[in-house]
C-alpha cells in the first residue's frame, strides 16, 4: 500500500538578504489514516514544512529540493489547475489564527461554499447545502445563522470550528493542521483538539497537526515526530516518545513540562537558544546546548538509528547505546 | 444597515450647524470692512452708518447669525453686494459648472487610478510598480496649474486643437453636450484629474500589496482558488478603503479648483470664490464657503454609508 504522505529529503531554503536554510533532508512518512505531531519550539520549520506541502511558499524567494508524494503523485510537479484541484481537495489546511485565515468582508457559509464549487463543480444551491452540513459535522451551535455571519461576528472558538468546517468541506486525504488551538482559550483548546480527532476517525483522514506543545502532542497524535532546527531528530509512536525519548532535546523537552513539577520548584529549562539557520548544518544543531554532547557531535552530521521498524533518532548517543547492548 | 444609515445622518446634523458657525465667522474675523469696496471714497459718516443698517451689519453679531442662519434655511442666501443678485442663484450656476468638470475629472480619475493601483499592487515592486509609482507621485507633485499652463500652450497655442479658456463658445449661456462645448472641458477636467489619480493609484497600490500579505489571501489559496478568485477577494477587501479616498477626492474636486478655473477662465465655484474673495463680496463669500462645505459632509456622508454595504465590519464600530 502507498503511503499517504512521503517527504524524501527535503530542503528549503529561504533567499532574501541571506539565505535562511529552513529545512534540511527532512525525511518522512505518513500512512493512510494517521494523526501524526509535529512537536518543536518556534522556528524549528514546522510551519515551512506545512507550506511546502501545499506549495505555498513565494517561488520568487524560496527553494525546495527533494521529494514530495502524496498517494503516489509527485506534487512538486504540479502547476495550473492541477495545482488548485490538490490544494483543498486532495490536501487542506487549518491555519493557526482564524481570525486572520478568513476572508473578513466574505460571510461563513460563502467562504465554503467557494471552496466546494471550485473543486466539485456543484451549483451554488448544493455548494450551500454542503457549507450548511459541514457546519453542523463541526457542531457549531445554530449553523443556519452561521451560514451568513461574517468571521467578526464568531468568537474564536467558532470561527475555528468554521476554519475546520471550510478545510474538510471537499474531504480531503490529508488535513494540515498548523496550531490550531494555540490562539484559542484553553477550554476551547480541548474541544477543537476532540473535535479534531473525532472528525478525524469519522473522514478516515491522514492528520499532520503542527503544535509546541507536549499536552496536546500527547492528546491527540498517533505519532509524534521532533523537529530542531529544521530536521525531525527523533520519530515513533506517542507511547515511544512519551515512555523512551532517546533524543536529548526530546529528554529536555519532556522534562520542561509542567506536569511533574512540584510547586515553588524552578522548571527545567533547556540552557540556550535555537541555532541561526543561515548555514546548512554540518554538525549536530543540538549539540551546543546539549548537555552529553561529544567531541563526535560537532565534528560530522549525527546518524539516523533506527530503533524500531518506524522508530528513529539522530543521535550519536544512541548509536552508542546500541552498540554497547 | 437602516438604523446605521439613520445614526448617520443625525450625525450631520451638529456638523452642519457647526459648518456653518464657522462660515460665518470666519469672515467676519477678516480684517476689513466689506462696504468699503462699493461705497464711495468720501461717503460721510451717516452715510456709511445707513449703508450699515441697510445690509444688517449694525447689529450684534449673534443677531446677525441667527437672522443669517433663518434666511439659510429658507434656501436665501442674501444678495451678492458686487452685483445685487442673489446669491443662491449665483452659486447654483457656478456649482453646476464646477459639478460638470468635477464629474468629468473624476470619471477620468477614479478608473484610471485604480486601475494603475491594483497593477502597481498586484505586480510589487517590479519595474510596472516602480513606474507607476513614479508616475503618481509625480501628478501628485506637479502644480497643477503649471500643468495646465503647460497643456494650454501645447494643445490651444502650438497645435490650436483644443481652446484655452472658457466654458462654451463665444456667446453661449450654459452648457450644452455638443462639442462645441464638450472641446472645451478637455484640458481643465484632464489637468484636475491628474492628482486625484496619483493619490488613488497610490493608496490602491499601498492596499492592494498589504492584502496580498495578509493570512487570509495564503488561506485563499489553501483552499484551491485560482489567481483571478483570489484576486476578486482582494478587491473586495480593498473597495471599501478605496472608496473612502476617491469620495474624500471627489468632495475636493467639488469644491472646484480655484487655480484651475482661474487658468482656464472656467465659471464654477473657485472662481466665484476668489472673485468674491477680491470684491470683499461677504454675502457672496459666506454662500459660496457654506454650498461647497455642505457638499463636502454630503460626499463623506455618501461614503459612509457605502462603505458600511461593502465593509460588515463598519457598522459596529
Amino acid at each position: 500500500m502507498t503511503a499517504l504522505l512521503e517527504l524524501d529529503r527535503l530542503n528549503v531554503t529561504f533567499h532574501g538578504e541571506q539565505t535562511i536554510h529552513a529545512i534540511n533532508d527532512l525525511s518522512l512518512r505518513l500512512e493512510q489514516g494517521e494523526m501524526l505531531v509535529l512537536l518543536g519550539e518556534s522556528g524549528s520549520g514546522k510551519s515551512v514544512t506545512l507550506k511546502t506541502l501545499l506549495r505555498l511558499l513565494p517561488p520568487a524567494r524560496s527553494r525546495v529540493q527533494g521529494g514530495i508524494t502524496v498517494n503516489g503523485a509527485d506534487i512538486l510537479a504540479l502547476s495550473g489547475r492541477k495545482l488548485q484541484e490538490y490544494r483543498g481537495g486532495e490536501v487542506s489546511m487549518v491555519f493557526q489564527e482564524p481570525a486572520l485565515a478568513l476572508d473578513p468582508v466574505y460571510r461563513i457559509g460563502d467562504q465554503i461554499a467557494e471552496a466546494v464549487r471550485r473543486k466539485k463543480g456543484v451549483s451554488r444551491a448544493e455548494a450551500r447545502a454542503t457549507a450548511l452540513d459541514m457546519l453542523r459535522r463541526v457542531r457549531i451551535p445554530s449553523p443556519e445563522r452561521r451560514m451568513s455571519n461574517f468571521p467578526h461576528e464568531l468568537s474564536g472558538g467558532m470561527r475555528q470550528r468554521a476554519m475546520i468546517a471550510l478545510a474538510l468541506a471537499c474531504r480531503p486525504r490529508l488535513l494540515l493542521a498548523d496550531e490550531p488551538t494555540t490562539a484559542l482559550d484553553a477550554t476551547v483548546q480541548i474541544q477543537i483538539l476532540l473535535l479534531l480527532r473525532e472528525l478525524q476517525k469519522e473522514f478516515g483522514m491522514g492528520v499532520i497537526f503542527v503544535t509546541h506543545d507536549i499536552g496536546v502532542a500527547v492528546e491527540i497524535s498517533d505519532r509524534i515526530a521532533v523537529m530542531y532546527a529544521g530536521q525531525i531528530i527523533e520519530e515513533g509512536s506517542t507511547h515511544e516518545i512519551i515512555r523512551d525519548p532517546r533524543h536529548p532535546y526530546t529528554q529536555g523537552l519532556l522534562a520542561a513540562n509542567l506536569h511533574d513539577a512540584a510547586p515553588g520548584e524552578r522548571l527545567e529549562a533547556i540552557p540556550g537558544v535555537p541555532p541561526a539557520l543561515d548555514a546548512k548544518p554540518v554538525a549536530c544543531s543540538f549539540s551546543p546546548r546539549c548537555p552529553h554532547a561529544q567531541p563526535g557531535c560537532r565534528a560530522d552530521l549525527p546518524p539516523v538509528v533506527s530503533l524500531g521498524p518506524r522508530r528513529h533518532v539522530s543521535c550519536l548517543l544512541a548509536q552508542q547505546d546500541i552498540a554497547a547492548q | 444597515m437602516l438604523a446605521y444609515m439613520i445614526r448617520r445622518l443625525i450625525l450631520v446634523l451638529p456638523v452642519a450647524f457647526g459648518v456653518s458657525v464657522i462660515c460665518f465667522l470666519l469672515v467676519h474675523i477678516a480684517p476689513g470692512d466689506p462696504l468699503t469696496a462699493i461705497m464711495a471714497v468720501d461717503a460721510t459718516a451717516e452715510e456709511q452708518a445707513a449703508m450699515r443698517a441697510a445690509y444688517g451689519l449694525d447689529r450684534a453679531l449673534p443677531v446677525q447669525f441667527l437672522l443669517w442662519l433663518g434666511n439659510l434655511v429658507q434656501g436665501d442666501l442674501g444678495r451678492s453686494i458686487a452685483t445685487g443678485r442673489p446669491v443662491a442663484a449665483e452659486v447654483w450656476r457656478a456649482v453646476q459648472n464646477s459639478l460638470l468638470l468635477a464629474a468629468t475629472a473624476s470619471a477620468i480619475a477614479f478608473p484610471v487610478g485604480l486601475l494603475l493601483g491594483f497593477i502597481a499592487g498586484y505586480f510589487r515592486d517590479s519595474w510596472i510598480d516602480k513606474t507607476v509609482t513614479s508616475a503618481a507621485i509625480a501628478g501628485v507633485s506637479l502644480p497643477n496649474y503649471w500643468l495646465g499652463m503647460v497643456l494650454v500652450i501645447i494643445f490651444s497655442v502650438k497645435l490650436g486643437w483644443l481652446p484655452a479658456m472658457g466654458a462654451g463658445p463665444a456667446g453661449s449661456d450654459g452648457w450644452a453636450w455638443d462639442w462645441g462645448h464638450v472641446r472645451h472641458l478637455l484640458l481643465p477636467s484632464f489637468t484636475l484629474s491628474v492628482v486625484p489619480i496619483g493619490i488613488v493609484s497610490r493608496t490602491v497600490r499601498a492596499l492592494v500589496g498589504d492584502i496580498y500579505r495578509m493570512d487570509f489571501v495564503q488561506a485563499l489559496y489553501a483552499k484551491g482558488l485560482s489567481n483571478l478568485d483570489v484576486l476578486i477577494h482582494v478587491i473586495r477587501n480593498a473597495a471599501a478603503t478605496a472608496l473612502s479616498v476617491m469620495g474624500l477626492q471627489l468632495g475636493a474636486l467639488l469644491g472646484g479648483s480655484i487655480l484651475i478655473e482661474t487658468v482656464f477662465n472656467w465659471p464654477g465655484s473657485g472662481m466665484l470664490l476668489s472673485n468674491a474673495i477680491f470684491q470683499r463680496d461677504l454675502p457672496l463669500l459666506q454662500g459660496t464657503i457654506l454650498t461647497l462645505a455642505m457638499f463636502f459632509v454630503a460626499a463623506n456622508l455618501v461614503v459612509d454609508i457605502l462603505q458600511a454595504a461593502i465593509d460588515p465590519r463598519i457598522q459596529r464600530s
